[in-house]
């Protein structure tokens, strides 16, 4: 796992060849390009690439119109922007009339860094996740976000793709398959079963190999956050005597509360949930940050530790 | 279509939006009874829209921005056959496919979901966008409120229009001076609306929304334009046909009693 390569960076790959592709993909962007990594498709199609400039809330009705209009519109910013400021936007222009919208969040969650709390949306998941209508999706390296981005496009309606900033290790080789809705068993263990999202992926295995003498966790990449794979947590609390949820978002309405939702109603067992414990960040560097608000590897293999 | 004959549609309209709101015993009249002379010459000269075609995207467009004001659409769909007319009195009830705010997924001849104010003028400008793109001659239209100008969206969607162009969008200024809470000058001026719109690149047509002649003069000139976005600035009267609603911001979102339509309807009768 040494070959790091942000999300966002897999996302302009995906986007510069989607629009070339498929006629019927327009893309937008808020004077981020460079940064959400849309500038690709830009440059890879000129005339399928909107730059709406400093404009999220007027980027998701132009979206909504273009879709309404026929066009499959891929809309990005970053999280704080495209979930957080233009909300409302999202909800009544895009999934209140059930369109054809592809929002690709790039930094989200702590792990945008430096720029601070300003910047850090830890919301955005259970934000996006409560509007009827919206998909919600987070993959965890670039082979899995090339697949996510172009299946959306196959995807009716609204879809919400959440992406970081800060490059990550390939959990994947080519020979991956996302499927929609459904989690992806990594690898496949005892007692404890571990669901992550994102870049939490990588360190729930990091945190499982520095237990491997005292631990053998299932680890679950849960890709899909909406809809939810609930047949396969189901079946992993009828297997696993705790279930423990990992994310770089809100303990409070992001995947462990997604998953907690299928547990409490179907199989209740306990479940751990390990995420920014309902605080803002700070400026740091990614790594920093993840180590402070308990999100790292040496982090979650603590909290393992203590349910030996 | 003589000027006459779309009067006679406008008074058309102007009946449904009362017997609507009054059958929902909610909804909003006044801003709708403003609008119904523009949008009732929109529809029946330039919309050309059907029951062949309401539901392709390969035909001229209509966000009604101020998507309060669902009567007046409602009550041209009627009007045009393209909602049967005893549909109007499930408006606002239960179950129906005419919700209080327009919805696009149950009226096939409803262009845009709207009611949250601001939204749809920027829905009005990705479609405009998207025909561009397509390199088809589809014109997009957009009715918004004087006191929607409040909003903060508007502006930038209106930067948006001049600056790719959208020569085939025409917006609508539905300037009745009344908002909910009363006159838009003392809630909070929009006004010069005129010098702002040309401020931020339009074409803009000051006219007398009741005027016909105006009316259909200013939308014929809006479609000779080249190189920027329409705005016809409209002053209107609220509540505008019967004589006890005009001019009264407490007609915004209040529907009328029997004893009220009936009034009114005779009114509008005696036209």
């Amino acid at each position: 796992m040494s070959n790091k390569i942000a999300t966002r960076e897999a996302y302009g790959k995906a986007i510069a060849e989607l629009v070339v592709e498929k006629d019927n993909v327009v893309v937008l962007d808020a004077d981020l390009s460079k940064s959400t990594k849309t500038y690709d498709a830009k440059a890879a199609r000129s005339d399928r690439h909107f730059n709406l400039g400093i404009q999220e809330a007027n980027m998701m009705g132009v979206a909504a119109g273009m879709a309404a209009n026929g066009l499959c519109v891929y809309a990005s910013s970053f999280a704080m922007f495209a979930a957080g400021r233009a909300f409302e936007q999202v909800r009544n222009s895009i999934c209140y009339p059930k369109l054809n919208v592809k929002i690709c969040a790039t930094h989200s969650g702590i792990s945008l860094g430096e720029d601070g709390a300003s910047h850090q949306s830890v919301e955005d998941i259970a934000l996006m996740r409560s509007i009827p209508n919206m998909k919600v999706f987070q993959p965890c390296d670039a082979i899995e976000t090339m697949q996510i981005v172009k299946a959306v496009s196959e995807i009716e309606g609204p879809c919400y793709v959440r992406l970081g900033r800060v490059g990550v290790e390939q959990v994947y080789d080519s020979s991956y398959k996302f499927v929609y809705g459904k989690g992806n068993v990594i690898r496949k263990g005892e007692k404890i079963a571990i669901i992550a999202t994102g870049l939490e992926v990588q360190e729930s295995l990091k945190a499982c190999d520095m237990l491997k003498d005292k631990l053998n966790p299932t680890v679950v990449n849960m890709a899909t956050i909406k809809p939810i794979d609930k047949d396969l947590i189901i079946e992993l609390a009828k297997t696993h005597s705790v279930i423990v949820t990992v994310e770089e978002h809100n303990v409070l309405g992001g995947l462990g509360s997604a998953v907690a939702e299928v547990l409490t109603q179907n199989y209740p067992i306990k479940q751990v949930f390990i995420g920014i414990n309902d605080t803002f960040g700070e400026s740091g560097t990614p790594a920093s940050l993840l180590e402070k608000y308990g999100v790292d590897a040496k982090a979650i293999a603590k909290k393992l530790e203590e349910l030996i | 279509m003589e000027i006459k004959q779309l009067q006679k549609h406008a008074t058309n309209v102007r009946r449904n939006i009362l017997k609507m709101t009054n059958s929902a015993n909610s909804g909003h009249p006044g801003g709708s009874m403003s609008a119904a002379d523009i949008v009732t010459v929109l529809y029946y000269k330039y919309m050309n829209i059907n029951k062949d075609n309401e539901a392709s995207n390969d035909r001229n467009k209509f966000v009604l921005s101020k998507g309060h004001a669902s009567p007046v659409l409602f009550s041209i769909l009627i009007e045009l056959g393209l909602i049967p007319e005893e549909e109007l009195y499930t408006f606002r009830k239960i179950n129906s496919r005419l919700q209080g705010h327009p919805n696009m997924n149950y009226v096939a001849a409803v262009d845009m979901s709207t009611g949250s104010l601001g939204q749809g003028i920027s829905t009005a400008v990705g479609m405009a966008l998207s025909n561009k793109i397509k390199q088809n001659d589809y014109r997009v239209y957009s009715l918004l409120g004087d006191g929607e100008l409040q909003e903060g969206q508007v502006w930038e969607a209106f930067m948006s229009a001049s600056h790719y162009k959208l020569d085939n969008l025409c917006v609508i200024v539905d300037n009745n001076d009344l908002q909910i809470d009363g006159d838009v000058r003392v809630v909070m001026n929009p006004h010069p609306i005129d010098e702002k719109l040309s401020a931020f690149g339009f074409e803009v047509i000051k006219i007398d929304g009741h005027n016909y002649d105006e009316i259909i003069n200013a939308f014929e000139k809006a479609k000779t334009i080249k190189g920027k976005p329409t705005a016809i600035v409209a002053k209107t009267i609220k509540g505008k046909g019967v004589s006890f609603m005009e001019n009264q911001a407490s007609w915004h979102g209040v529907a009328p009693n029997k004893e009220q339509l009936e009034a009114a309807l005779k009114e509008l009768d005696n036209e």
